[in-house]
Parts: structure tokens; sequence; C-alpha cells
């Protein structure tokens, strides 16, 4: 074990449950100390319970929780080096802006000029420092969470839990925050770990992400590699649209409903499906050497970035370039290629 | 507002002028302007001066800030306790709070008679200790008449306060603790500022009243033990002395309005700092 892994966070075989539902179930996770980590899931997945797991706000049935090689599974929120930044920010509403940043700080009796510079410095960093005297209601919404950000990171936490700090934000707006997070966590070198639902999002801002479903991690990488390379049918869905398609193996290939298409790699089972992204697939005019299928245009949708189009058999899922100009009815040719199509487990 | 003139601006002036008039020879009212009423309460006499209304009214003061606070501290965990049951056994629990209300004060009261009893646990304990001479009842005392408020007030600090816990947002409770606070700072930092609005209708709902309470003192207390609503009570009864009377209320209104000013002002900082 390297001494960088020592200095992060790993939680093992946590399970959870409550009364009736199995919320985590043997959930194991490393997440090396600076990275940006992301666990990513449909709402009910049990990502936030496990942050809160690790926050120390709920205690696992079994399984550990160690920080910086520690065992801190039975240490309560109030003595760990981990801070959260919560969803609706839970700012106190009755302190101004800067006590609100000086809670933690306060709480572990700082000396009073050490509270000042480090609260101020934050809120510099945060864009917060016209305004220590206000009220958290006085502020809009992405400078609450601003100041939520500050608070948790004032106390220079070994780990920073952030669930869904974006959820309550306006489109634009998250967009932008998205990418000022990256770079404040890049620019801290802290770890930091996000619980969210938006793929999206967990694409723009992670190092590395876990998919979640029903209380299991489902799959761990890069956001390139999940993205590209999804196991199951679900993570396949579940990061951005995908088409499935069901076959059997044939020789290095896989024959299916639509064709018969030729892989990188021979698949392991002997029916299963294979996934390809709609912007993989490429249109051709003529038919292209191999792995081509004849279809006809049923729908196609301008979005401004591209073109999508929906095409019989299938139905395939097809994002092109904007500038090409489809018809409904119109028929052309598919071509499927092998590095674009990925063999899923099931 | 028609009712506000009716109930509380018209008994108040005539109380007002009630208490200018003098006390006739039997008893009954004459009116003759005089100030020697509020010479009295503030402890003028033929006699010279005496703290003795003043202490009466001081004391008053003090047994119904004892009383109230507590309630309060009672009221804490009963709330808490109340609002973590599941929901169907919340409502039983709040109808046992509430149930005292069903029965007269007067007969409430009496029950503690029954229930300091010199054959009962609590006095032969008091009596263990050496409180009290074996044989006799934990009554009357100042003991039996803080049982007897807190019995009495107890309800209306819990149901506002309830009010508040119920709708307690506890992810501020989980901000607290994230951010190393100790149980005192959560509660004075995520769960006091949250309920402070039932506590302060609680706190007022209890003070105000407690203030002029008359039948606890009376048969709890003993006749030692004047409080300023007995006071009154006895001018407007046996002492038949009303303008005296009234020059009391007038001095416990002033007073309750002049502490309900201060908490206002205590609240609002609490509140903001």
């Amino acid at each position: 074990m390297s001494s960088k892994k020592d200095k992060g966070l790993s939680v093992k075989d946590i399970d959870k449950r409550f009364a009736d539902v199995q919320a985590l179930a043997s959930v194991s996770l490393d997440v090396q100390e600076g990275e940006f980590f992301t666990l990513l899931g449909p709402s009910g997945c049990g990502k936030t319970t496990l942050l809160r797991i690790v926050a120390g706000l709920e205690m696992p049935d079994t399984g550990r929780v160690i920080l910086g090689g520690q065992d801190i599974t039975s240490l309560p929120a109030t003595k760990r080096q981990v801070n959260t930044v919560f969803q609706s920010y839970a700012l106190f509403p009755h302190l101004n802006i800067f006590e609100n940043v000086a809670f933690g700080l306060r709480a572990r009796r700082f000396p009073q000029d050490e509270v000042k510079s480090r609260v101020n410095r934050r809120l510099e960093m945060l864009g917060l420092q016209d305004m220590p005297e206000r009220l958290p209601h006085q502020l809009s919404g992405g400078q609450q969470q601003r100041v939520a950000l500050a608070r948790a990171l004032v106390n220079e936490p070994e780990v920073l839990l952030l669930d869904e700090p974006m959820s309550a934000l306006d489109a634009r707006l998250r967009a932008q925050v998205q990418v000022e997070l990256r770079r404040l966590q890049r620019k801290l070198g802290q770890t930091f770990i996000l619980v969210t639902h938006d793929q999206a999002e967990a694409l723009v801002v992670s190092d590395r992400l876990a998919v979640m479903r029903q209380g299991r991690i489902v799959q761990f990488g890069t956001p390139k590699e999940v993205y590209e390379q999804p196991k199951t049918p679900f993570v396949a869905e579940f990061l951005g649209a995908a088409n499935l398609i069901q076959g059997r193996r044939l020789n290095e290939g896989v024959d299916t409903d639509i064709g018969f298409f030729h892989l990188n790699s021979p698949p392991a089972w002997a029916r299963g499906s294979v996934a390809i992204r709609p912007e993989r697939i490429r249109i051709t005019a003529d038919p292209p050497e191999k792995n081509g299928v004849k279809v006809h245009v049923r729908e196609a949708i301008y979005r401004g970035t591209n073109l999508d189009l929906w095409c019989e058999p299938g139905p395939l899922r097809v994002r092109t370039a904007a500038q090409y100009n489809y018809e409904p009815g119109e028929e052309v040719w598919l071509e499927l290629p092998p590095e674009g199509l990925v063999i899923l487990d099931e | 507002m028609l009712w506000l003139i009716v109930f509380l601006v018209l008994p108040g002036l005539v109380l007002i002028a009630v208490s200018f008039a003098t006390r006739g020879a039997y008893g009954q009212l004459e009116w003759v302007f005089t100030v020697e009423n509020y010479q009295r309460l503030s402890g003028f006499s033929l006699f010279g001066w005496t703290a003795d209304y003043i202490m009466i009214v001081l004391r008053s003061v003090w047994v119904a800030f004892i009383t109230t606070l507590i309630s309060v501290v009672l009221s804490y965990p009963l709330s808490f306790f109340i609002s973590a049951r599941p929901e169907r056994s919340r409502y039983f629990w709040l109808t046992l709070v509430i149930i005292p209300f069903w029965t007269n004060m007067v007969i409430r009261t009496y029950a503690w008679f029954l229930i300091l009893a010199p054959e009962l646990p609590l006095a032969k304990l008091a009596t263990f200790f050496g409180f009290i001479p074996a044989g006799s009842p934990l009554y009357p005392n100042s003991f039996a008449v803080y049982l007897g408020m807190v019995s009495m007030y107890l309800p209306f600090v819990t149901l506002p306060l309830y009010a508040s816990v119920e709708r307690l947002d506890w992810t501020l409770v989980e901000a607290a603790q994230d951010l190393y606070a100790s149980k005192v700072r959560v509660f004075m930092q995520a769960i006091l500022p949250q309920t402070l609005p039932g506590l302060s209708v609680g706190i007022v709902l209890t003070f105000v009243p407690a203030m002029g309470m008359f039948v606890v003192p009376d048969l709890l207390g003993g006749s030692k033990y004047m409080l300023v609503g007995n006071l009154i009570q006895q001018q407007f009864g046996a002492s038949r002395d009303w303008p005296f009377g009234a020059a009391i209320s007038m001095g416990l209104m002033v007073l309750t309005m002049i502490s309900l000013q201060f908490y206002r002002r205590r609240s609002k900082e609490i509140e903001f700092v």
C-alpha cells in the first residue's frame, strides 16, 4: 500500500438497513488523497446514505470507514475531520455570513484573530468578501451555496463531502458552478466526494466516479472509462443515451435481429447485449464495408449543437453534426464500427 | 376591535377609576379622588414605610419566574420525546398533556392534597430525610406551591414548544454536529433559535397568568404564603377594599408589561447574536 493511499478514505464492506429497505449492500471503495470522487446514481440508490456514513451522521450496520489509515467508524460526526456541504446548504438562519463560516472554528475555540483571518481568506476565495454581515436569507441561491462551501472548507477537512450541492441552482448557473468547483478542488488539492444523480455533472467534475444502483456500486472508473466502457445496460443508459442491441455470439462478432456485427474481441457470453453511443454511429450514403445496417429515418430532431435521428429497424438512435439534413422517411446506411460497440457483462 | 374595547379597554378604565377611589367605612366605594391606595402599595402608611407589599410583589415575580423556568426545562425533553413518537401514538401523548385542562383548576390543586398526603410515599420520603415531621403532609410549603404551579402551567409551555419542535429542521442540527459543535452548542445554535417562536409563546402564556395565580398558593402554600394574586383576591373578597385591590391590580399589570418588554428585548438579542 502506497503512502498516498494511506492518507485517503476507504470504505469497507458497508451494510446499512432502514426498516425493510437494504440501503447499502457490502459497499467498498477507496478514494485517494486529493481526488475528486463522485457517487453517481438515481435517487434511492444509497449514495446519500453512503455519504452520511462517511460524515458520521449515520452508523453502518457492518463495515468500516477508514480515513488517513485510522478507523473512524465509531467516531461521531463532531469528531471527524470531514465536513459536509448539505443539499439544502443548512446555513444557520440567525447567524450572518461571517458567523456561519466561522462556526466550525468557534466550536473548536480557535483564537479570535485566527478565526478572522481564516474566515476572511475563505470569503475572499469564494467572492463573498463584500457581504460578511448579511443573513443567509438575503443571499441568492448561488451565494448561499458558496457560503456553505466556505463554511465547510474553512475547517480544512481531510475530506469534503458534497451532497447534491447544485440541485437547487438553475441549469445555466449549475454548469458554471461545476467548472468553478472543479477548479477550486484542483487548486486546493483536497479530497472531494460529490453525490449526484446528474451524469453530466459527474462527468465534468470527477477524477473518478462510482455508479451506484440499489445499494451497490456497479462500476468504478474515470469519467471516460465509465462513459465509453459501461459494463451493464444500466450504466450504459444512465450515463447518456445508448443503443442496446441483443444477440448471440457468432465467431468474432455478434448476430442480432438487425444484422451481424464484427467486434474487436469476442464476447464472453453466448447470448447478451452490446451497446453503442448514438454519436459513435456513422451515417453513409453507400453500404459500408462491414457492420452496416440499412435503415429509414423515422424522426429527425434538431438540437442546435447536433441532429438526433431515430431510425428503424432498431430503433437506433444516431447523433450527427447539426449541419446535415435528414428528413423522416429517408433511407440511409448506418455503420456501427467495432471500436464503438461495447460488450456488456450481461 | 369592538371586542378589544368591550373586554379590555373598558374594564381597564373602570379599574383605573376604582384604584383612585376611596373605601367607605363599610367597604363600599366612594367616588372621592385619592392616591392613598398607591401610597399604601408602595409601602407608605400612617406608621411609616414597610416593605411588606413590595416583598409580596417581588415574591410573586420570583415564583412566576421559577415556575416558567421549570416548565421550560421540563417541556424541552417532553416535546422532543413526543415528536419522536410514531405519528399515531403522538396524539395519545399530546392528549395526556392536555387532559388536565378538562378538570377544574381548584379540583386539580386539591388533588395534590391526596398525592402529598402523609400516608403516601412522597411525604414518607420527605419524612425520612427529615424535611417534615412524621405524620404530616407535604404541604403547605413552597415546594408544594411550585409543584402545583408547574403542573398547572406545564401544558402552556409544552404545547407551543411541541409545535416548534415538530417542525424542526434537523439538517441544521446535523450541520452543527458536522462543524464540531458540542451538545450545548448544538442546542444553543441549531435548536434554540428554531424553537424560539414556540418557546416565546409558552413563556408569555405561563409567566403572565402565573404572576396573578392565587388558587395554588392559597391551597398549597398556606396562609403565610402570600402572593400578589392572593392579596388582590383578599381586597376584593374578605377585606372589601376594592380601591386598594384595583391599585394592586394596576401595579401587577404595569409590572407584567415591564417584564414582557424586558423579555422581548432579551429574546431579540438571543435571536440575532
